[in-house]
């Protein structure tokens, strides 16, 4: 299980990492951020391993905040990666102020964003893997956790078919996948078959034959090491999104059939076993601990960024943000078979340091290209800082759950949990780019419908449950299901059941009452025949109208527990 | 083996978010509670007759399902109970019991030594989220018990 040892491992990683920060805080004092610094780092051993994941389709630099409520449970209470705003700067020894701070918290978010700008940009992420592959040609292995095909309005209007076109020049080595299922089984399987490079999902199978539909596990080698990559899809795909999409696909964690695998990849030889994972952080380090034999995780799915390996029971376990907004490196030096030493970096993709890779910048822009008037076009203006990411409410949502009341004349409005979506910086234009970017869904339709008290109530203990239940393997990894015109008090520790209290409806402060139906509307159900309008043309019609958007960001959310 | 062919109903899942569902199918859910205290005590009951006055033993039998279930209507279950499977020292049955169903009886399986191995897989249908529960009855007498929670959930929020 995981310990207070293996924290203090992760405290004592940052003495190496203090280093590195060192520097990058003395170039942010002189204001000028190079591709450099960015870039150095004192190679090791045979093998790169550069890591991207849960891009969901940003091409172009976004800004994105951080959480300030990302909270543990169970063995994970107080653990990275559930240290949040300036605990979190605390634990890995970074300044205020710095790009690290910056990139990794959402302390003074607003402030940071106008001193170093955007993050992101598939441009610039080339760059940087251009680079590192030139530097270590033969050593470098590159590899995409998934939730790469999802999350834009191009994503979305060509069901995935621009990301594979930009993938396959940036030319991952493999990739694993979740929001990527959306599409539905065939446009996956078509999709799949245009890519230059392995979609690896060991724990799909086929519901009639209990098959595998997907290759397992792919092997290279880098430095002379041979190198197993299995990899893992979101296990609660058909469960957290749409079933009916993907119909005759089953998932699931599957831990005894990795651990079959490892074992597999072992007996034919491999070095050094890598485990491309979209489980989350919590699932991961579990794994790690009852699965021998895995001496990389590269993590996914939970959108978390930490600036150092954490390791359980052998295994190293990396964390490289969302959004494009990162890029890890971790070099490896392996002998008689096992990790003998590393080194790792979590690199920032801020945008304005980095120069854009000529040949992406270009289909990125071919690819917008037909499209760029309706991308553009200015809905409204934000006061506020939008963000969508935290365990329970963000600004975005807010405005989300808003448009939602007015525009389906509801009382309560409920809005999903996801954990992607860019930021808007107060001031900001809001365009349809920045609209798709929060709601950009295969199955996007509206509902409206009468709830009684005692389902709403249910609903927001199940959603709480996937989310704070002490078990990680019983975890989906969103957050907190987003509410508009109710307020309630949510007890963390509590089992499932009783963690919800004190529903009350806001718009006259009476409570709700067990036996009395509510008008609710909202978003993204995962069953066939939803058929009100969908959410990106709702929002947009409602920020058109009000012209300038204000969101207090005063939850009406009591959290205990935390 | 055996798999039971289950008629298509509404479950949680389907009621939450389909928006033709009317007060009736929320009636209904809001009455579950009530009945699931009922079933616990149902299969506690079922479990005491197997048990006969004996107390089961943790080990030796493995239950494999999933942490959540992607379709409540076929849950995928596997029981394995290591054992020789001599004539001296064998299982001879598991009874796999589902404690929030309105009937909490899932399966027996019967084995003889001939089995070779005592391995049982099938499909159950659970109501909502429960635990599984697994009982091995060994030729010495001893039993052998395991368990599982599942969920059935409501999802719809994955990240």
């Amino acid at each position: 299980m995981f310990s207070r040892r293996d924290f203090l491992q992760v405290t004592a990683a940052t003495a190496a990492l203090t280093g590195a920060l060192g520097q990058m805080a003395r170039a942010a004092a002189r204001q000028a951020i190079s591709q450099d610094d960015l870039l150095r780092f004192d190679a090791l051993g045979q093998v790169t391993l550069l890591h991207m994941t849960d891009l969901h389709a940003q091409l172009m630099p976004i800004y994105f905040r951080e959480p300030s409520i990302n909270v543990g449970v169970g063995a994970a209470r107080g653990l990275p990666p559930h240290l949040t705003g300036k605990a979190l700067l605390d634990a890995f020894a970074v300044s205020a102020d710095t790009p690290e701070a910056y990139a990794l918290s959402s302390e003074d978010f607003t402030a940071l964003a106008k001193t170093y700008g955007r993050v992101g940009g598939l441009d610039r992420l080339a760059t940087l893997v251009r680079a590192i592959r030139a530097e270590r040609p033969g050593n470098t292995l590159f590899l995409d956790g998934g939730d790469t095909w999802q999350g834009s309005y191009t994503s979305l209007v060509s069901t995935g078919a621009d990301m594979v076109e930009v993938m396959n020049v940036l030319r991952p080595d493999a990739m694993t996948a979740h929001w990527e299922f959306t599409y539905g089984t065939d446009r996956v399987k078509e999709l799949v078959d245009q890519l230059a490079f392995p979609f690896l999902a060991g724990n799909v199978r086929d519901t009639e034959w209990d098959e595998e539909v997907f290759e397992a596990t792919a092997t290279f080698e880098r430095g002379g090491v041979k190198i197993a990559v299995i990899g893992q899809a979101f296990p609660y795909t058909p469960v957290a999104n749409p079933r009916y999409l993907i119909p005759t696909w089953s998932f699931g964690i599957q831990e005894s059939l990795i651990a079959e695998r490892v074992a597999a990849a072992r007996a034919d030889g491999a070095e050094l076993v890598v485990l491309l994972s979209h489980n989350g952080f919590d699932v991961d380090r579990k794994l790690a601990a009852r699965v021998d034999g895995i001496d990389v995780i590269l993590t996914g799915h939970t959108h978390d960024a930490l600036p150092v390996a954490v390791t359980v029971n052998k295994t190293l376990l990396i964390a490289s943000g969302s959004h494009g907004k990162f890029l890890s490196r971790l070099d490896l030096e392996i002998k008689d078979g096992a990790v003998a030493d590393y080194r790792y970096r979590l690199i920032p993709i801020l945008t304005d340091a980095i120069a854009p890779d000529p040949e992406i910048a270009a289909l990125v822009e071919k690819i917008r290209a037909p499209h760029a008037a309706e991308l553009s076009r200015v809905l409204g203006q934000s006061e506020s800082l939008l963000y969508r990411r935290g365990n329970f409410n963000g600004t975005f949502d807010d405005l989300i759950c808003q448009a939602l009341l007015q525009e389906r004349d509801a009382q309560i409005a409920l809005s999903p949990g996801f954990r992607w979506g860019a930021t808007l910086l107060p001031g900001q234009d809001i365009t349809v780019e920045d609209v798709y970017n929060q709601t950009a869904i295969t199955y996007a339709n509206t509902y409206r419908n009468e709830f009684t008290g005692t389902f709403l109530k249910e609903v927001l203990e199940d959603v709480a449950d996937n989310l704070f239940n002490p078990d990680p393997y019983y975890q989906q990894g969103g957050d907190m299901v987003r509410v508009g015109g109710l307020g309630y008090t949510i007890d963390i520790g509590k089992p499932i059941g009783q963690r919800i209290s004190d529903l009350t409806l806001l718009a006259d402060g009476s409570r709700i009452e067990a036996e009395k139906n509510y008008v609710v509307a909202g978003w993204a159900s995962v069953n066939e025949g939803t058929d009100g309008p969908p959410i990106y043309d709702l929002v947009s019609r409602y920020i058109q109208a009000q012209k300038v958007i204000r969101i207090d960001d005063k939850p009406a959310i009591k959290v205990l527990g935390a | 083996m055996n798999t039971t062919k289950h008629s298509t109903k509404l479950n949680r899942r389907e009621i939450l978010f389909s928006l033709g569902a009317g007060s009736m199918a929320l009636v209904t859910l809001t009455m579950l509670p009530g009945l699931a205290r009922a079933d616990k005590t149902a299969a506690d009951a079922e479990i005491k007759k197997i048990l006969g006055g004996k107390t089961a033993q943790d080990g030796r039998v493995t239950l494999d399902v999933p942490q959540i279930a992607e379709n409540g209507n076929t849950v995928q279950l596997e029981v394995a109970v290591d054992s020789p499977m001599t004539e001296k020292d064998y299982v001879k049955a598991v009874h796999v019991f589902a404690d929030g169903n309105p009937v909490p009886n899932v399966a027996s399986f019967h084995f003889t030594p001939a089995s070779g191995k005592a391995v049982a897989a099938t499909r159950m249908r659970l109501a909502k989220t429960q635990n599984v529960i697994a009982l091995a009855e060994m030729s010495d007498g001893s039993i052998y018990s395991t368990q599982a929670a599942v969920k059935v959930t409501i999802g719809g929020c994955g990240g």
